[in-house]
């Protein structure tokens, strides 16, 4: 089960741990909007994203426009292999704009 | 490191890319400025730079890219294909067979060759430097050299709409429904499915669709996906991934090289704005920002209709597919054809066929064999059977034959290149004109056709056709022209070379005949046998040496090279008017079908090609007193007795009959015993004890396991002709033919 880590949470920056699917998007939704209203500069640290699909990516194309619109500062962090991964299948890295890690996998 | 076998087939297919090149490049240089062929010299520039890449051939690479950055341009419009590139070109395609030669070779090319591809190389950029700055999905640029080539519309301004999208690779888009994510699905799992039929070039998620947070449903799926995809896969196949998703979501699936209005249609379709879209379409690498210009524009001519009601747009939606699909389907069946052709097609070793033929020939001789005892037998049946059986044996002999049957077309288009160098080196103007280019000939024989088809071609072009200001002077057009043609007859394949020049001088040839004591002073010659002196050893007319011909060595050779062959060589002329050189081969060396005769005891064979009748002695043809000639139907034809001729003993038999030959324009008779009918020969050669006999040019095995002579028409009657002249007989021995 994912979720936000409310450990040691600390304000503009929330991790998501292990699924970002669509079994866990809905509630993603909610608390990755009420992270960005709390805040004027968010950090999402996808470090330890065991899972994502579409759904997730849609969630994070989502929350990142919703930044711009609102004129806060959002960016991702950390991003786990697997993120890195459909990141680079969908194109949309460019879109994220965040540092990435590119770790070529060997062919 | 690559298995040879495959550098192997690199090597050939680069051979042939190369010929097409050259080809190509040759039509181009005379200021042809068909698209078409443009694009196949891209073609092949482009494959030779692809698979030259998979095998790490770096230089060839390199090279390859300058050509076919140039190449690029030209397409493009940008640069003219002038006769200056078009022979730097040539130049090009040169060095990159060297460079290939190379390669087949596994040496390493010398520093010259190393510089002058250099040189080569700084002169096609010089092609690139006049152009404006590089642009987005131009091949040109090295970033996206691993992609497949965007081709641009030759003309920009083209105004129709049916302009080919000009990219090798299909176009995907994808507009997923709401309810994927909820009925279990994932969209990159199509794209991953989709990986695996071929390869995505490029992918753009669309995420336009994304409503804003507070309306978002995040199980909701908002996705669409815009892709180029490289595949050999057919549209069935690509088609079925989306089965699962069919219902509710959009796709639309674009083969290769699709109708520009074809993607007008999509974009119309897509949901996004047109602008927003065909940017994803020139970042997917499926349009050229010029394509989208042009389509872009004549979406706007269409759009100052007014707006019309979303239920017509979508009824439309479903109706557009249709002829959408029907061209797509059409595009597809091409491809497939294309492809259909292409499979047909298989490399076998030379040598395989050779022991194809070897075996079938194995098969006559048993064949024949079996046939013998079934008549022995006296079974009706059994000769029934084996009837069927010779005529099955005899078919698979025609289609084994027929594989080693290539046209010589494919011989006679190396030399426009011949003759364009050689033209040039002589500084005349010298057209080649090419006929019969479909005639087919035993693939050996192609081989070994080559050298002495060159040498003749030179020798015409050089000593043949007259500098300009002396064919005009002699009323003729300053362009020579020389002929290529090819021809079958009397079971012969006939090739002949013919040039438009000054003609063979009939005084010079015989003067210097004389000189060199090849003919006897005073001898009276034919026209034909005068023109026949040039090929005798050591003869040469030229006033000048110069290094293409006129050095005395060559047309003996020639004729040497042919009569090793079977074949035979001879020459017409008419002074001031031109001159035709006649090359006669036989269309295959391994089997033929025979006519078997009877002469005492013994059995010969007479390539039934050759035999044009068979008469009853003094019923129908007499000899009218001197042992030479015979009457037939009025007709002089000289005759041979082969028991004469091949001494044989044995009885006189009471009636004998006339075989009637023909080889070329000449006819003789051959008087047999016994005509024993059609018989199929596979010819075995004999050894080299027999090479001075001209008469016999092989021998065969019977069914019974006897051998029989094969008679050489052509080498009889030459011999038949220099006994004449001669005035002497001189007997074949035969006590040396004796073979178990």
């Amino acid at each position: 089960m994912a979720n936000v880590k409310n450990k040691k949470q600390q304000p503009g920056r929330i991790a998501i741990t292990g699924e970002l699917t669509i079994y866990t998007a809905l509630e993603l939704k909610d608390q990755l909007l009420t992270g960005l209203a709390e805040a004027e500069e968010l950090e999402l640290d996808l470090s330890e994203v065991g899972e994502i699909d579409a759904a997730g990516l849609q969630l994070l194309v989502m929350i990142k426009q919703q930044a711009a619109v609102s004129g806060k500062a959002l960016s991702f962090t950390g991003h786990s292999p697997v993120v890195l991964d459909l990141l680079d299948l969908s194109g949309l890295a460019g879109f994220f704009g965040d540092p990435l890690l590119i770790v070529r996998k060997p062919l | 490191m690559i298995p040879d076998e495959y550098l192997q087939t690199f090597v050939v297919e680069c051979k042939e890319l190369l010929e097409q090149m050259e080809e190509a490049l040759l039509i181009v240089e005379q200021a042809e400025q068909d698209p078409e062929i443009i694009n196949a010299i891209f073609r092949a520039a482009h494959t030779i730079k692809g698979s030259a890449g998979m095998f790490g051939l770096d230089p060839v690479v390199e090279f390859t890219h300058a050509a076919e950055s140039v190449l690029d341009r030209v397409r493009s419009g940008e640069v003219a294909m002038t006769s200056v590139l078009a022979a730097l070109f040539i130049e090009a395609h040169d060095h990159l067979k060297e460079l290939i030669g190379h390669v087949a070779e596994g040496s390493h090319p010398a520093e010259a060759t190393d510089n002058h591809g250099k040189t080569l190389i700084a002169r096609l950029e010089a092609y690139l430097g006049e152009t404006p700055a590089e642009q987005p999905g131009n091949s040109g640029s090295s970033d996206n050299s691993g992609e497949m080539p965007v081709i641009q519309t030759a003309n920009v301004e083209r105004e129709h709409s049916d302009a080919v999208v000009g990219t090798d690779l299909w176009h995907l888009s994808l507009r997923f429904g709401p309810e994927v994510f909820r009925n279990g699905m994932d969209p990159f799992s199509f794209v991953r499915c989709l990986a695996s039929l071929g390869s995505i070039e490029e992918l753009v998620t669309v995420i336009d669709a994304i409503p804003a947070a507070a309306q978002m449903d995040p199980e909701s799926c908002y996705l669409g996906f815009e892709i180029s995809f490289s595949s050999d896969a057919d549209k069935l196949a690509i088609d079925s991934l989306f089965n699962f998703v069919r219902s509710d979501c959009f796709i639309r699936i674009l083969p290769p090289r699709s109708k520009a209005s074809e993607y007008q249609r999509l974009i119309q379709e897509l949901p996004e704005q047109e602008m927003r879209l065909g940017e994803i379409l020139v970042k997917c690498g499926t349009l050229t920002p010029e394509e989208l210009d042009n389509i872009l524009r004549l979406q706007s001519q269409h759009g100052d209709a007014p707006q019309r009601p979303i239920g017509e747009v979508l009824v439309e939606q479903q109706m557009v597919s249709s002829p959408v699909v029907e061209a797509a389907l059409a595009k597809q069946q091409q491809v497939k054809d294309n492809k259909k052709s292409e499979a047909s097609l298989i490399r076998v070793d030379a040598e395989k066929l050779d022991e194809l033929i070897n075996l079938v020939g194995e098969l006559i001789i048993a064949g024949a064999g079996t046939n013998l005892i079934a008549r022995r037998a006296g079974m009706a049946e059994l000769m029934e059977s084996t009837a069927t059986l010779s005529r099955l044996v005899e078919d698979v002999r025609d289609s084994a034959l027929a594989l080693r049957m290539v046209q010589i077309g494919g011989t006679f288009n190396r030399f426009t290149r011949v003759v364009r160098d050689v033209s040039k080196e002589l500084g005349k103007d010298i057209d080649l004109v090419i006929s019969g280019g479909d005639t087919e000939l035993d693939k050996t024989v192609v081989e070994k056709i080559g050298d002495p088809l060159t040498h003749l071609v030179r020798n015409s072009m050089d000593h043949g056709i007259e500098a300009a200001e002396l064919r005009l002077a002699r009323g003729k057009s300053a362009k020579g022209t020389l002929r290529l043609n090819a021809y079958h007859d009397a079971g012969s394949i006939v090739i002949e070379v013919s040039d438009d020049g000054g003609g063979l001088n009939k005084e010079k040839i015989l003067n210097k005949a004389i000189e060199r004591g090849l003919v006897a002073e005073g001898a009276n010659l034919s026209d034909k046998e005068i023109y026949n002196l040039i090929f005798e050893a050591g003869f040469s007319t030229a006033d000048a040496v110069s290094n293409l011909s006129g050095r005395g060595v060559g047309m003996d050779v020639v004729k040497r090279n042919i009569q090793a062959l079977r074949g035979s060589v001879d020459l017409d002329s008419i002074e001031g008017q031109g001159s035709t050189i006649r090359i006669r081969l036989p269309l295959t060396l391994a089997i033929i079908d025979g006519f078997m005769v009877g002469v005492g005891n013994a059995s010969y064979v007479i390539p039934l090609d050759m035999v044009v009748e068979c008469v009853e002695l003094n019923a129908w043809a007499s000899d009218e007193g001197d042992g030479q000639y015979l009457n037939l139907r009025g007709e002089v034809l000289p005759y041979r007795r082969l028991r004469d001729h091949f001494v044989i003993d044995g009885d006189m038999v009471q009636r004998e009959n006339v075989v009637v030959v023909r080889y070329g324009e000449h006819k003789a008779g051959l008087v047999v015993d016994k005509l024993m009918g059609e018989f199929q020969t596979v010819i075995k050669p004999l050894g080299k004890l027999f090479s001075s006999e001209k008469s016999i040019g092989g021998f065969t095995i019977l069914g019974s396991g006897e051998v029989a002579l094969i008679v050489d028409v052509p080498g009889l009657m030459g011999q038949i002709e220099h006994e004449r002249e001669a005035g002497e007989v001189v007997p074949f021995t035969r006590s040396g033919v004796v073979m178990h």
